[in-house]
């Protein structure tokens, strides 16, 4: 596989990794999905509604088992202890399934991760033979303690879930780009394609999204736009972009032969 | 009577068997669920050969949208 993403042993060849929230219908969502180009999909564990469930279609008929591979989340998870549990009961779900993405929150306003109760979890998990892909702030002592703990990828957020506000610290990503030998993928925060754009630009390995292409006018459409802009900003880093000059201009045409009126 | 507590909710049986009975009684055959009982995951093969007692917690999920 050309220039695969390789997460805890198995290749990818999509970069877009896209959460299941906030469509119109299933239906909806399995479009979306289709026009991402996406391998990897979120979904959250939930108390399944008792006495009103007859007949309700299941959002796990509509993510075929060859096509994708679900990445169950602990979205809403306040501790360690919680998330821990939720994934106990996803891998009973998905059938001894072990690629899992941790999240514990530490604010129901801004939803920023308690990296306490993260690096905590973590530990368990991995402990536990899960595949841990990490939501994390975007501080690269954390990033580094979780990637020691033995996560196999590392997703700092670009900004607040569900914002749309794009990367507010190109920098701080960086350095964890730099320092990490498991792949980066930027979660949360990408509002358009540009965004996703740039974060591939810095190098990250990946990037997860869900209300950048659900909560768009044109969801399936937005979709697409995620597919390209992944797709470009990875060609983009590959390709290596030219140097800034600061404060000079270089022009792209040739010096000589421009005509001229000036005599002599 | 029998009292669960099921995902959060006190609910009152007349009569409670197996976890497996209780997937019946719920509604919930056939369905992809996955069980907690007391804190610890039942595995489906033990479905049947998990007894309820008077005060069981269980904690009963589903996989749904989420990011």
């Amino acid at each position: 596989m050309q220039d695969a993403l390789t997460i805890a042993g198995k290749s990818y060849q999509s970069r877009l990794l896209v959460g299941t929230g906030k469509y119109r219908d299933f239906q909806q969502t399995a479009d979306a999905l289709d026009a991402s180009g996406c391998e990897i999909v979120t979904v959250a564990i939930r108390r399944v509604n008792l006495g009103q469930t007859a007949g309700e279609p299941n959002l796990l008929d509509f993510l075929p088992k060859n096509r994708y591979t679900l990445l169950p989340n602990t979205a809403g998870c306040y501790s360690a202890d919680d998330a821990v549990r939720t994934l106990r009961l996803a891998r009973e779900l998905l059938d001894d399934h072990r690629l899992v993405k941790l999240e514990v929150l530490g604010d129901p306003n801004n939803l920023y991760p308690n990296m306490r109760e993260t690096l905590k979890a973590a530990e368990t998990l991995v402990k536990e033979g899960f595949d841990v892909m990490v939501y994390t702030s975007d501080d690269p002592i954390a990033a580094r303690e979780l990637e020691q703990i033995g996560c196999c990828a590392i997703m700092p957020l670009a900004s607040l879930i569900g914002s749309g506000m794009g990367i507010l610290n190109p920098w701080n990503l960086q350095l964890i780009i730099e320092q990490a030998k498991v792949p980066v993928l930027v979660d949360a925060g990408v509002g358009t394609a540009s965004d996703a754009a740039i974060g591939m630009e810095l190098g990250c390995d990946g990037v997860l999204m869900n209300t950048a292409i659900a909560a768009a006018q044109d969801p399936v459409r937005m979709a697409r736009a995620m597919k390209l802009a992944v797709e470009a900003g990875r060609e983009a880093h590959l390709a290596g972009r030219m140097p800034r000059r600061f404060y000079s201009a270089t022009p792209s045409s040739p010096l000589e032969g421009v005509i001229s009126s000036r005599k002599g | 009577m029998t009292t669960l507590i099921i995902n959060g909710e006190t609910r009152q049986f007349d009569e409670i068997g197996t976890l497996d009975a209780l997937i019946d009684t719920l509604d919930l055959r056939g369905k992809r669920i996955a069980i907690e009982h007391n804190g610890e995951i039942v595995p489906r093969s033990q479905h049947a050969h998990t007894r309820l007692s008077d005060g069981d917690m269980l904690e009963v999920v589903v996989a749904v949208g989420g990011g």
